[in-house]
């Protein structure tokens, strides 16, 4: 029986049960020690517990590395204001400072004198907010449509269909530019256009999930216990929909910094915040010199991605268990 | 029992399936069109230098542009019937020429990385699962990972300081040596001298998930029952690696290939810009700083139906290589 | 030797697990042996063994002899590129699930194919011929356009057609069938079983049955070795067999098999079963079978019974062979 269903909880009460069978007649075999299927009861099963993916995923060593470095960017993220309360766009030292020049700015200072360690702290934040909010955004469109388009079939399937396949097709990061050149460039713009890029790949694979799901017994139980559609899709269908979802969610945020970052590299990003990607684009003329306004800001990206895709990694083992030999 | 559909009767099925998709993308960037700020008698008023009202008024009449939302749509289609995607403000040619002169340098780009992403991920992948679960498959598993973190256009950029700066063995952008008479032989060895770094940089990303893809289905492969039909018949091991194993694990491979195309569109823009390569990619990128929603718009229309057009051709190569789909 | 394979003190070991324990048999030219137990028994295995395709985590001991023109060889004894040379040339194989075993991507003239451009030293048009004579023997209809076909525009008797002629296509001395005709209709079982007798005559093959269907070996083999947790504990004709199990398990094999030697069919009692299973009443000690015999004794428990040879050409590895055989006609001599 899937998780978490109500009928699942519904028929565990134990009215529900069987009867016990009479038991079967003896039969003459003697020095007979092997326990066998009829005499021998069934085993008390433990109550299945949610926890064994956590734990499974927790002994990942990747996975734990990707968490602590996600986590250790969320604090700069969030504590930015308070280690840096000094806007990273001023100009606070000698323009040029090389990482280690100067213990005032440990990683330097760019064309204008700026901190560089500031920029990076601070870009964290415009990086992860882009990043969580567009994937939520993302996923919450691309679930309902996945959804509907699975769960109902026939024409709203296909029409879902078609709409899924136009938003595909369109090249995701040349609509993102193109939205957000039109709609003119700032935190929402760009939160919302990689949203419109981002859903359809959600929405192929909840469907995907929906259809191969509504043919099991337990949607038709439910159907015929009464439960409405809205029930059925929500409080059935989906908890047991989520495993892939959840795996795609996390290289989703990775991809989802990766085209913030681009966007600010072309001077398409907020050009009111510092970003790592507007910090590797400010440093591109002095790549000869100066390459650390260059270097640092994109191991920052590709840390953080890389800690994000770990994760997604260590999810897709815990929740997808498949044989020794597949696993890392 | 069936016989499989004839080549012509396949496109012709993939044509018909089309045709709502175009036109779904048709009015989606006439919408876009819509949404820019500024019309085309801005444009013209622009090159001019200054207008007044009134011939703001009457050069709006004259184009069309008062008419409601769905006249504009009939002439915009009509337009594009006649292969009329509009003009450039500042590049003073129709927007299609424009995008044909660009459109080989990016074609080329694109199908070099791809063909070097998918030889060397099928070939690391292969690596990879013939050490399934050991170190090498480990290590090169994190490297992969890590491949798929990096942003395009900053490992761009570091492939340029490193090779061209530092080592001095490649150039750092362009396609060509600029005033050179070269021609024939030398010309074709000159341009790819040019196009090493972009191309790996534009690569790397899918190098990485060509790889895991290749790993992850010789891996599921190699424990099929063909196999072990075919190591019973004594066939050599090269053979049955080569006959049965990698050519079934091409089916998935090409299918993900395929459905990059349109993806590494998006990355052939920043990393055009960063290596002045001239393409679809860097003209879109001069398009957004000049904000010619022409240009911008004809591309994302163009580069869709690329996309349209080479899903066609992966679907047709599909057939070709699993006899299984087409069949009815 | 005149045998054309003789397995001996066969032992396949997964780490602490012996799924198959000191087995030794022998096939002649021509005939037809039929391996028959239960899941779990170690057929599947030996059959492995046998073609020397086991995992790289198994551990074999003993020998596989087999008799090539060039002399005996063991397959065991050999490097992997020497045993493959052997696969498909003189010892093949036969797989149960036919709509799996073949390539999907791949034409079955081709895959046939593939055989002979292993072993064989023909042109393209000599094995195009090959093919198709293949084909015809063992009774593909329209061999010449179904020569192109894929494997999922057949169905599963003629999959394992192509699969029996992918087999022959090298004339092998010892074909195996293992459960080859389990996951087939019966009409078509009949048929398939039918066509491996017909090879053996047509092309002087010795065929291995591995079933565990006792119809199967009633009707089709000339001599059974019965395995039961790995070990040899019975072998003798079919006759034999029926009219008079000497080990207890096969006693309760034939008991619980719908055919009754008495002339009873299962209308007429209801089906015994033995109760257990291998892996649930695998004995530490002694004689594997004790936990789930009923005719077992102190000895039984201690030692392992040693196949011996009893009354002529049968073996049996039991310390009182025959006696549940004896008891039960005590039994119906009273009755």
């Amino acid at each position: 029986m899937p998780a978490d269903s109500t009928l699942h909880k519904a028929l565990a009460t134990p009215a529900a049960r069987n009867a016990p069978q009479s038991p079967a007649p003896q039969p003459e075999w003697r020095h007979i020690h092997a326990p066998d299927a009829r005499s021998a009861t069934t085993a008390h099963l433990p109550p299945r517990q949610g926890y064994a993916e956590l734990k499974l995923f927790l002994r990942n060593p990747n996975a734990i590395f990707g968490i602590v470095v996600l986590l250790a960017m969320a604090i700069c993220a969030l504590t930015a204001p308070l280690l840096f309360p000094r806007d990273p766009l001023a100009m606070v030292g000698r323009p040029f400072l090389w990482p280690g020049q100067d213990p005032a700015f440990p990683l330097g200072t760019d064309s204008m004198g700026r901190d560089v360690l500031a920029g990076l702290v601070h870009g964290a934040r415009i990086s992860l907010y882009v990043g969580v909010a567009a994937t939520a955004l993302g996923l919450g469109v691309g679930i309902v449509v996945g959804a509907l388009a699975g769960y109902f079939g026939g024409v709203t399937d296909r029409v879902l269909s078609r709409l899924i396949e136009i938003f595909q097709t369109l090249p995701s990061f040349v609509l993102v530019v193109v939205l957000v050149a039109i709609l003119g460039p700032n935190a929402t713009t760009i939160t919302l256009s990689i949203a419109i890029v981002t859903w359809p790949t959600v929405a192929r694979l909840t469907r995907a999930e929906f259809r191969s799901l509504r043919q099991n017994d337990f949607v038709t139980a439910a159907r015929s216990l009464g439960f409405g559609h809205g029930h059925i899709i929500f409080r059935e269908i989906l908890p047991n929909a989520l495993p892939p979802i959840i795996v795609t969610s996390s290289v989703m945020v990775a991809g989802a910094i990766l085209m913030e970052s681009a966007l600010s590299f072309m001077g398409l990003g907020d050009p009111n915040v510092v970003s790592w990607g507007s910090m590797i684009g400010g440093g591109r003329e002095m790549i000869r010199t100066a390459w650390y306004l260059t270097a640092l800001p994109g191991l920052a990206i590709v840390v953080t991605v890389l800690a994000l895709n770990l994760i997604g990694d260590g999810l897709n083992d815990a929740l997808n268990p498949r044989f020794s030999e597949d696993r890392l | 029992m069936a016989q499989r559909k004839s080549v012509p009767r396949q496109i012709w099925r993939i044509f018909l399936h089309a045709i709502p998709t175009v036109l779904g993308i048709v009015v989606l960037n006439f919408l876009l069109l819509q949404l820019a700020p500024g019309d085309a008698a801005d444009v013209i008023a622009a090159e001019a230098g200054s207008a007044t009202e009134e011939t703001m008024a009457a050069l709006r009449r004259s184009m069309g542009l008062d008419l409601s939302v769905l006249e504009q749509l009939k002439t915009y289609l009509l337009h594009l019937a006649q292969l009329d995607l509009g003009h450039s403000p500042r590049y003073a040619m129709p927007v299609l020429d424009l995008i044909m002169q660009r459109l080989p340098g990016t074609l080329i780009l694109m199908a070099t990385a791809l063909g070097l992403a998918v030889v060397l991920g099928v070939a690391l992948g292969a690596v990879m699962s013939s050490f399934a679960g050991r170190i090498p498959d480990r290590l090169l598993s994190v490297l992969s990972l890590l491949f798929y973190s990096i942003p395009g256009f900053w490992i761009g950029l570091m492939l340029i300081l490193l090779f061209s700066v530092k080592l001095g063995w490649l150039p750092s952008g362009g396609s060509g040596t600029i005033g050179s008479s070269l021609t024939g032989w030398a010309a074709v060895l000159d341009n790819a001298r040019y196009m090493i770094l972009p191309a790996m940089s534009l690569s790397l990303f899918y190098v990485a998930i060509y790889a895991r893809l290749t790993r992850a289905a010789m891996l599921e492969i190699r424990n099929q029952d063909y196999v072990r039909t075919a190591r019973a018949k004594g066939l050599s091991p090269l053979r049955i690696t080569l006959s049965h194993i990698l050519r079934n694990a091409l089916i998935p491979v090409t299918t993900m290939a395929g459905m990059h195309f349109g993806n590494m569109l998006g990355g052939a823009v920043v990393v055009e810009t960063v290596f002045s390569w001239p393409g679809l990619g860097r003209l879109a990128f001069e398009a957004v700083m000049a904000r010619d929603f022409n240009v911008l718009l004809g591309i994302l229309l163009l580069s869709s139906l690329v996309v349209i057009v080479v899903n066609g051709l992966v679907d047709l190569l599909q057939s070709r290589l699993d006899p299984r789909i087409g069949a009815n | 030797m005149s045998a054309v394979l003789a397995v001996e003190n066969l032992s396949v070991a997964f780490g602490p697990a012996r799924p198959v324990e000191r087995v030794s048999f022998h096939v002649n030219p021509r005939e037809t042996l039929a391996i028959v137990g239960e899941s779990g028994s170690g057929k599947s295995l030996t059959a492995l063994s046998m073609m020397g395709l086991l995992p790289r985590n198994a551990r074999a001991s003993g020998q596989i002899l087999i008799r090539t023109p060039r002399g005996r060889v063991d397959m065991l004894a050999l490097p992997e590129r020497r045993r493959r040379l052997l696969r498909g040339k003189q010892i093949a194989m036969v797989f149960q699930e036919p709509m799996t075993s073949l390539n999907p991507v791949h034409t079955i003239g081709r895959q046939i194919e593939e055989t002979l451009i292993a072993h064989e030293d023909l042109d393209r048009a000599a094995r195009r011929a090959r093919v198709r004579e293949l084909m015809n023997l063992v009774r593909i209809p329209d061999a010449a356009r179904r020569i192109d076909d894929y494997p999922h525009q057949l169905s599963g008797g003629m999959r394992q057609r192509v699969m029996i002629a992918m087999a022959v296509a090298c004339r092998p001395r010892i074909l195996i069938a293992d459960e080859a005709t389990t996951a087939l209709d019966v009409t078509i079982q009949a048929q398939i079983l039918q066509l491996l007798d017909n090879l053996r005559r047509e092309l002087d093959v010795a065929v291995v049955l591995i079933t565990h269907d006792l119809g199967v070996v009633s009707q089709w083999a000339d001599r059974v070795v019965v395995m039961y947790a790995g070990l040899h504990v019975e072998e003798a004709t079919p006759a034999q067999l029926f009219a008079d199990p000497l080990h207890p398990y096969s006693h309760g094999l034939l008991a619980a098999s719908p055919r009754n030697a008495e002339g009873l069919t299962y209308r007429d009692a209801p089906l015994a079963e033995i109760p257990g299973s291998i892996a649930s009443a695998r004995a530490e000690a002694g004689c594997p079978f004790r936990p789930r015999c009923p005719a077992a004794r102190e000895v039984c428990g201690a030692v392992v019974p040693p196949p011996v040879a009893y009354r002529g050409d049968r073996l049996v590895a039991c310390h009182f062979p025959g006696i549940l055989t004896e008891e039960a006609r005590h039994v119906a001599a009273f009755a």
